[in-house]
């Protein structure tokens, strides 16, 4: 017996955007007997997940973060596969601990920085290449595929929460966390995770210990946690001066 | 005529018999596991790089997880085992995307980012990926009617 033939409807080159939405399924028709064509598995409807009623961010209560405490960084490293960092001026830094001490009064903190996740980003506003976007769900990610290495963003960025990859990385990636040599990267907001409707691993760990300094959620949603300890307690971003609107804020700095 | 019809004869036949087995003619193709894609065999190696970079978009930037051509999972039911049992990575000469690729003196830096090997526990997405025969066969009823 014959195996069904493919039939195209279109040559690919011919397709127009709405013919090319489902990749494989909506550009064959298959023929399953003469005269039954199938539309080969027109695949759910589209669900982007990155969805434009949503912004992620972060909280961080600063008094609640320890000093010699560094479980999120380290869940951080493993979730995503970059080394904790022999040379902090070049190694990978998804996240670092920040010690900070108040000249005038002594008082001293100690807080996670990672990427801020800003409303107006810097890195995206000087990428020449658009690989630096934001996502509608306001999580600000590097495209690779278009990367260019140039490290504006790096430049631009008043976190320094970006890295370059210096070194080549085989088959040491998660396969959720692409990472190679000659692009930059930062904090996901474990966009993989979060997609999956879970928490990043940086406030899962941080739960875990019991600390509880960073909650997760939807700044859009007043009924989320995150919202709700916002509107109750005075809370700063990051450099607020610069009018960049970030997603992680913080509490008691 | 009857020369013409002998010689498309031929073609055809030719086009559906495993010709390439064992040959030098062509690439030796490792052979995957789970199910095998709708659109066939000869579709996917014409359209491959396509609807790869097609639904790479659809994730890196709408964040839509629910894609069909996905890297990953090229990789899980693709993999290509070594004598320890172990996948192989694309350093391999053996991995399945260097099989063609290598052939046709292609080259592609998707492992420059991503990882080539699969993940420890990939039966899941083998199982979960494409519709099942008894869906196919309720919809040609519906159609039949
Ligand atoms: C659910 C498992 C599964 C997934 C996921 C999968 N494939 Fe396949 N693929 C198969 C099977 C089974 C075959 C038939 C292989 C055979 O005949 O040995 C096949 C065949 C192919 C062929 C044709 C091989 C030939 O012999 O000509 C290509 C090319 C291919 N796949 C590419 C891909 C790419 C690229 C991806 C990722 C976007 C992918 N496949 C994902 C199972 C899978
Ligand atoms: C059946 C043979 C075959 C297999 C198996 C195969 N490829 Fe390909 N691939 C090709 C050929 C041939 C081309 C070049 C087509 C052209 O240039 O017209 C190509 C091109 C590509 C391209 C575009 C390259 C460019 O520079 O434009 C990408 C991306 C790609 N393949 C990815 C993959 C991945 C990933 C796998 C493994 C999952 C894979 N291919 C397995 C045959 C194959």
């Amino acid at each position: 017996m014959k195996l069904p033939a493919l039939k195209f409807s279109k040559k690919p080159s011919e397709m127009n955007r709405r013919d090319f939405l489902r990749s494989g399924a909506a550009l064959a028709t298959v023929t399953i007997a003469p005269g039954v064509t199938l539309m080969a598995f027109g695949g759910k409807e589209a669900s982007a997940n990155a969805d434009p009623g949503k912004r992620w961010g972060l909280l961080i209560d600063v008094n609640k973060c320890s000093k010699d405490c560094s479980a999120c960084v380290s869940a951080c490293s493993q979730e995503n596969g970059w080394k904790l960092p022999e040379n902090p001026e070049t190694d990978a830094q998804w996240i670092r601990k920040v010690d900070l001490t108040d000249n005038a009064t002594g008082r001293e903190v100690s807080l996670v920085a990672m990427c801020q996740h800003c409303e107006e980003p810097p890195c995206v506003d000087v990428c020449p290449t658009g690989a630096s976007f934001k996502r509608d769900d306001g999580i600000v990610l590097v495209d690779k595929h278009i990367c260019i290495g140039c490290r504006y963003c790096m430049m631009a960025c008043p976190y320094k929460a970006r890295s370059f990859i210096h070194e080549n990385i085989v088959d040491e990636q998660k396969t959720w966390a692409p990472r190679g040599k000659g692009t930059v990267e930062s904090c996901t907001l474990c966009v993989h995770r979060v997609d999956a409707g879970g928490t990043p691993a940086c406030v899962e760990a941080c739960t875990a210990t019991g600390n509880g300094a960073m909650i997760f959620g939807d700044l859009k949603d007043p009924e989320s946690e995150i919202s709700k300890a916002l509107a109750k307690y005075p809370s700063t971003a990051l450099r607020d001066d610069l009018g960049l609107n970030p997603g992680v804020r913080y509490q008691n700095l | 005529m009857k020369r013409l019809l002998a010689l498309l004869l031929i073609v055809t036949g030719l086009a559906s018999a495993p010709l390439h087995a064992g040959s030098d003619l062509w690439p030796n193709i490792p052979k995957a596991t789970g199910k095998p894609h709708p659109e066939g065999n000869l579709f996917w190696r014409k359209n491959h790089m396509k609807l790869l970079v097609h639904d790479r978009d659809l994730t890196m930037r709408k964040g839509d997880r629910n894609i069909r051509a996905s890297l990953k999972e090229c990789i899980q039911c693709h993999a290509v085992k070594d004598e320890q049992g172990q996948a192989v990575g694309v350093d391999d000469p053996r991995h399945f995307c260097r099989a063609c690729h290598d052939f046709a003196a292609v080259k592609v830096d998707c492992f420059m980012c991503h990882n080539s090997k699969p993940e420890e526990s990939s039966q899941a997405l083998l199982d979960r990926r494409l519709p099942d025969t008894n869906e196919l066969a309720a919809y040609l009823k519906e159609a039949a009617q």
